[in-house]
């Protein structure tokens, strides 16, 4: 039988449990060895011209090694200009947009590194970094989007405008002119900070003409390149090493400013150098999600059809564009989600303010595609008086139609929405619900009963293009070892890609090592973000896992003197054996010391044709309390429909954290600043990160659909939870009052926000039934 | 995160705790738990440079009954306070209230002393302080006095404590109406309360409606001139200045007192 | 003090965290600082057998006192039934919060051998996950008071 598909828990854990992770502040490795201390200096202005930087006092503290700022970075090239992508890689805009290490003559967010201190003490830093002092000449700061559109003041002069990208002209005038009713809103999807545990991390050590760098990322290959290219040295020159990783969720990809800024101070001065940021630094310096506010316009008839569908975005970036137009590109792509609507028009707009740079977090651009589409279309079941359940039946992409091609633009591989949405309805009991929420209203209990619903369809590998790398070796001990592209910050892949080794070659899982996130190992990489991993990484590995057993036939053929026709593979003791003759078998060992080098190789690279599409429906129960506004998540229930799994543990468990994040941006989180751009929320005291106590325990099924496109089936699940959570879980909260008139309530629906829906839908019931 | 540098000295006994603050004048705190203190200093909001660690002083953790009232040491932990089989029978509004402050980890390590001197207009004990009508045991290098609660609390972190005075003892009269209740309205279980309410009978503490915990006199007036819970309720902003911030405006904070005063009288009266 | 049952002294700065001495006098890197604001509670360990953010103690108010991190939890090799819980429900992934998750539900099954999920999830209102959405971690910490790990005589 295959361990595919078992419940296998993972090999990472022990280690991890009686020992602890080595994280980035963990290290004592002998590189590290009189390691000295980074603390940056941040602006406190959210917008200012720097007059002059004085570090007199702070140098002259004790234990003080320097104090550098971007007028010490004489020794660097300017960034490089992204040109010629159209905007929409990825990748930070550069040219007019160009983003310093540290801050060069103009600050643009609070937060911003202006200088570095160095010491020998963790201890010393914050006080060295207290007597720094900054002159600054402050300048309007533009916080909101129509500050920034207004153009007024500008982040980038040279730039001449606010918005580093756009796509899309104004809307067409007829296409909701054959829509019987047409209901149209604007709604935002709340700037949110990802926070990872771990916060961001970086040491480096400069020898001999090599940069080692130890970093908190998501992959090490890619931060190579992005050191390579702003220290001006060959990648060969440069080690990157991931160790382990608390969490990323998007935002560990690469390395940002301050890992290179440490980087290069720790060339510039020699000394081995380890920066690890506090969480206050975290909340207003490690990229934020989402930052959306988008009017929606869905039309059809009161038959329940959408007709059409348009969804203009305008997408805060904050200071900096890091990712171009990249996010708001996929929000369109991904705009009608699992509906089948004749006309979808998208746009959008990108500005830059005073914030904290935005970019990729858990999902990047689909939590946000959905929740649009989702509010939608409970606002048009609500306009024409239909349950939100048969309204989507109503519209859901029919299984016959797969593959299929949006309006947009994007391939839908396979997909079976009707039986996902059925499965969650029938599971969470929803006639029941419906009932139990109908004898509530009857009685005008003060706590009220919401059923939130979401369909949705994300896309997975976005860039399977760029694939990913397995190098699988097979000792003459009969152990193996695989090097992978990809790097696991929590998600198992030490697990998972044994298992597939255990698979194919009947090699035991407690003989396979996994190695990720060093550069020297693993020279060429992808990286995991945009739930790419198993699809593309495990198909790596099983595609090694193929070819090592090519070679391995050819030799155990060639030592058994039989043809290689003859050989069979047991893959429940790893032999190779000749048909017939159990006599004549071979282990992995003794097949593995017959190649050369005694080792059998290979080396992959497995690039995949095109991304792949989960999908699946939430169901969410929600307990309002109508006199405080008080929501409350009380069941939550789902299809997360990935294709094939490998390895059902792990998959709930990230379907578990989705669901959580996206439960918690509809609940509690929320970014805020005050009008002058000081952040409100940068403490964990401020920033509503969600706790044990307002999650109830998930109800998961199972469902599996698998995909075409690579030979495990397998989609991405990692993003998908938080995708379909948080609009059932808002949808469950305005549910829960749309008797009392509300219609709609933006993310996070905190008490005050119900309480004021409740309070002012009930003011214009009375106005009405005064009229 | 690292606080700036300062000196650690520890107290043996009250009269050391005394000798020491005033040596020191104002650049010493006192520290107990430290569950207030340490993270202001950690983000440098605050900085003194001397702690006087008055954590180990013995003989300053108890509750015991004495007359009339319960008698507890200020370096009683709300662990304790939570789970007293003493304070559950004797005065359960304490007690439950201390095993609502915090989480499992602060509970283990604040006290109430520390509670009470820190006078953060967010916090739970001082409201329940207020409305138990406890006194505050105060010793100095001039001699001990007793501060009524509801002297006790002059501002935002501002008590009657003079400087250098310890507070030693918190006295709890055995109330003479049995209904209690402890309501604490939040967005998640970990927070500050965005509005707190605490009942004694017809006392009515509330935390977070001002700059200082407060007696809902508005509520007690109407309820000593009969009125019932509901018609009370509606009074439970007045006198009150609640803060706007990002969790919610002076309106709602308002609101949510008017509902949730009416509630824990519901519950105090189901209770006595 | 001592720190898992070992003795460690050292002269140190008076503003030195407990979660620093653990961390670089003890050179027990297991227990992590996650926050600023004693809010997340992935550096709790216990002192005198009780859970404590130990970044919201001075090391030098747990002078002479018993530390114990999540590394001396296990025996020989042998998981501590709350370590061993969580391996078997997937209760960590990226395994930054664990050791203070773990430490605080040893501490709160200490203090009630059998709590219901609500009190589970109260008692973890301290501790921070990303990671795990919490669930597995609800089920660690009821498995492994099925298993008795409340009860007993493991530290």
């Amino acid at each position: 039988m295959s361990i595919l598909g078992t419940r296998v828990v993972r090999t990472e854990d022990p280690r991890l449990l009686t020992e602890g992770g080595t994280y980035i502040d963990d290290l004592r490795v002998p590189e590290l060895t009189r390691v000295a201390h980074i603390t940056f200096v941040r602006s406190t202005l959210a917008h200012a011209l720097i007059t002059r930087i004085d570090t007199e006092e702070a140098r002259a503290l004790p234990g003080v090694i320097a104090v550098l700022t971007s007028a010490d970075m004489d020794d660097l090239a300017p960034p490089p200009d992204a040109g010629g992508s159209g905007g929409e890689a990825p990748m930070p805009l550069g040219g007019v947009w160009a983003e310093p290490l540290l801050a060069t003559g103009r600050v643009r967010y609070v937060g911003e590194p202006v200088a570095m201190v160095l010491t020998e003490e963790r201890s010393q830093g914050e006080d060295a970094a207290e007597l720094v002092s900054i002159d600054y000449e402050p300048l309007p700061a533009v916080i909101g989007v129509p500050a920034a559109l207004s153009g007024e003041t500008l982040l980038f002069p040279e730039a001449g405008s606010n918005i580093p990208a756009a796509r899309g002209g104004p809307p067409s005038a007829d296409m909701f002119a054959d829509c019987e009713v047409v209901v149209e809103r604007e709604i935002v999807n709340q700037r949110v900070a990802p926070v990872p545990l771990e916060g961001r991390a970086t040491a480096a050590a400069w020898r001999d003409g090599k940069l080692t760098v130890w970093t908190s990322t998501q992959n090490a290959q890619l931060a190579r390149f992005v050191l390579a290219g702003a220290l001006g040295l060959d990648p060969g020159a440069i080690r990157v090493v991931a160790p382990d990783v608390g969490g990323g969720f998007g935002a560990k990809i690469g390395i940002d400013r301050e890992g290179i800024a440490v980087a290069w101070a720790a060339r510039r001065t020699g000394r081995p150098l380890r920066w690890t940021e506090t969480r206050s630094e975290n909340l207003s310096g490690m990229t934020h999600g989402r930052a959306q506010r988008q009017t929606i316009t869905i039309g059809g008839g009161r038959d329940g059809r959408i007709r059409a569908y348009r969804l203009a975005i305008v997408q805060d970036t904050g200071a900096y564009p890091r990712m171009g137009g990249f996010l708001p590109m996929l929000t369109g792509l991904m705009s009608p989600g699992v509906y089948d609507i004749p006309r979808v028009e998208t746009s959008y707009q990108v500005v830059v303010t005073n914030t904290t740079p935005v970019a990729a977090y858990r999902g990047a651009g689909r939590p946000e595609a959905t929740a649009a589409i989702e509010r939608a279309v409970d606002l048009f079941a609500a306009e024409i008086g239909m349950d939100p359940a048969e309204v989507r039946r109503r519209n859901l992409v029919r299984d016959e139609a797969f593959p299929y091609q949006t309006p947009t633009g994007a391939l839908y591989d396979t997909g079976r929405y009707r039986q996902a949405l059925d499965k969650v309805l029938d599971a969470a009991g929803y006639r029941e619900l419906r009932a139990e929420q109908a004898r509530l209203r009857e009685r005008g209990d003060p706590v009220q009963l919401g059923i939130g619903l979401s369909s949705y369809v994300e896309i997975t590998a976005a860039d399977a293009a760029a694939g990913e790398t397995a190098r699988l070796e097979v000792d003459a001990d009969g152990a193996a070892t695989v090097y992978t592209g990809s790097s696991a910050h929590g998600q198992g892949h030490h697990t998972a890609w044994a298992m597939l080794v255990q698979d194919e070659l009947g090699i035991p899982m407690d003989r396979v090592t996994v190695i990720h996130g060093d550069t020297d190992a693993i020279p060429a990489g992808t990286g995991t973000y945009a739930s790419r991993s198993l699809q593309l990484g495990g198909s790596a590995v099983h595609k090694a896992a193929l070819e090592v057993k090519d070679e391995a036939r050819r030799l155990a053929a060639e030592a058994l003197e039989a043809s290689e026709d003859d050989l069979e593979l047991d893959t429940s003791s790893g032999r190779w054996q000749v048909r017939g003759d159990p006599s004549a078998a071979l282990g992995w060992g003794e097949v593995a010391a017959r190649a050369s080098g005694q080792r059998l190789v290979a080396d992959v690279a497995y690039k995949g044709d095109r991304p792949t599409f989960p999908f699946g429906a939430h169901l969410a129960v929600a307990e309002v309390d109508t006199e405080t506004g008080a929501a409350r998540l009380v069941r939550h229930v789902t299809v997360d429909d990935a294709g094939t799994i490998v390895n059902p543990v792990l998959a709930e468990g990230q379907r578990h954290g989705g669901i959580a994040q996206g439960a918690a941006q509809a609940l509690l989180e929320e970014v805020l600043y005050d009008a002058d751009g000081n952040p409100l929320t940068s403490t964990l005291a401020d920033y509503a990160a969600i706790t044990a106590t307002e999650l109830p325990s998930f109800e998961l099924l199972s469902m599996e659909t698998p995909t075409d496109l690579n030979p495990l089936g397998a989609k991405g699940i990692g993003e998908a939870g938080t995708i379909g959570s948080a609009p059932a879980v808002q949808n469950a909260v305005i549910d829960a009052v749309g008797h009392l008139g509300v219609r709609h309530i933006d993310m996070p629906v905190t008490p005050e926000r119900v309480w004021t829906a409740i309070s002012e839908a009930r003011q214009a019931q009375e106005e009405r039934a005064a009229r | 995160m690292i606080p700036a540098p300062f000196s650690y000295q520890r107290a043996g006994s009250v009269q050391e705790a005394l000798d020491l603050a005033a040596e020191h004048g104002e650049d010493a705190r006192y520290l107990a738990g430290g569950h207030s203190l340490l993270p202001l200093m950690k983000l440098r909001l605050a900085a003194p440079e001397v702690l006087i660690d008055i954590g180990r002083i013995p003989g300053l953790s108890y509750i015991t009954e004495a007359d009339g009232h319960i008698a507890i040491g200020a370096l009683t932990r709300y662990h304790d306070l939570e789970h007293s089989e003493l304070l559950a029978s004797a005065v359960p509004l304490l007690a439950h209230a201390a095993g609502q402050v915090g989480d499992p980890q602060v509970r283990h390590r604040g006290t109430i002393g520390g509670a009470l001197a820190h006078a953060d207009p967010a916090a739970d004990l001082p409201a329940v302080a207020l409305a138990l009508d406890a006194t505050l045991v105060v010793q100095g290098t001039e001699g001990s006095r007793e501060i009524p609660a509801a002297e006790f609390f002059r501002g935002m972190f501002e008590t009657a404590l003079a400087p250098g005075e310890l507070l030693t003892e918190i006295r709890v009269p055995r109330p003479a109406a049995a209904g209690w209740s402890f309501l604490k309205f939040t967005k998640r279980a970990i927070d500050w309360a965005i509005v707190g309410v605490a009942v004694q009978g017809h006392a009515v503490g509330l935390v977070n409606m001002g700059p200082r915990p407060l007696r809902a006199s508005g509520v007690e007036q109407a309820l000593a001139e009969g009125a019932d819970p509901a018609a009370a309720a509606a009074r439970a902003a007045d006198g009150t200045e609640p803060p706007a911030d990002i969790n919610a405006s002076r309106g709602y904070r308002e609101h949510l007192a008017r509902v949730l005063v009416g509630r824990a009288l519901a519950e105090a009266r189901s209770r006595g | 003090m001592t720190v898992n049952g070992r003795a460690v002294a050292a002269d140190v700065e008076d503003r030195m965290l407990l979660v620093h001495f653990v961390r670089e006098v003890a050179g027990l890197t297991a227990t992590n600082v996650g926050c600023d604001t004693s809010s997340c509670g992935s550096c709790t360990v216990l002192l005198n057998g009780e859970s404590v953010k130990s970044c919201t103690v001075l090391a030098g108010q747990a002078d002479g006192a018993e530390i114990t991190t999540a590394e001396g939890l296990s025996q020989d090799g042998t998981m501590h039934p709350v370590q061993a819980a969580f391996h078997a429900e997937h209760g960590l992934q990226c395994g930054f919060c664990t050791p203070g998750m773990v430490m605080a539900i040893v501490s709160l099954l200490k203090e009630s051998p059998h709590p219901s999920e609500q009190q589970v999830r109260a008692g973890l209102e301290g501790n921070l996950c990303r990671c795990t959405g919490y669930h597995n971690i609800v089920r660690a910490a009821l498995a492994a008071a099925e298993a008795g790990a409340g009860g007993g005589d493991r530290r």
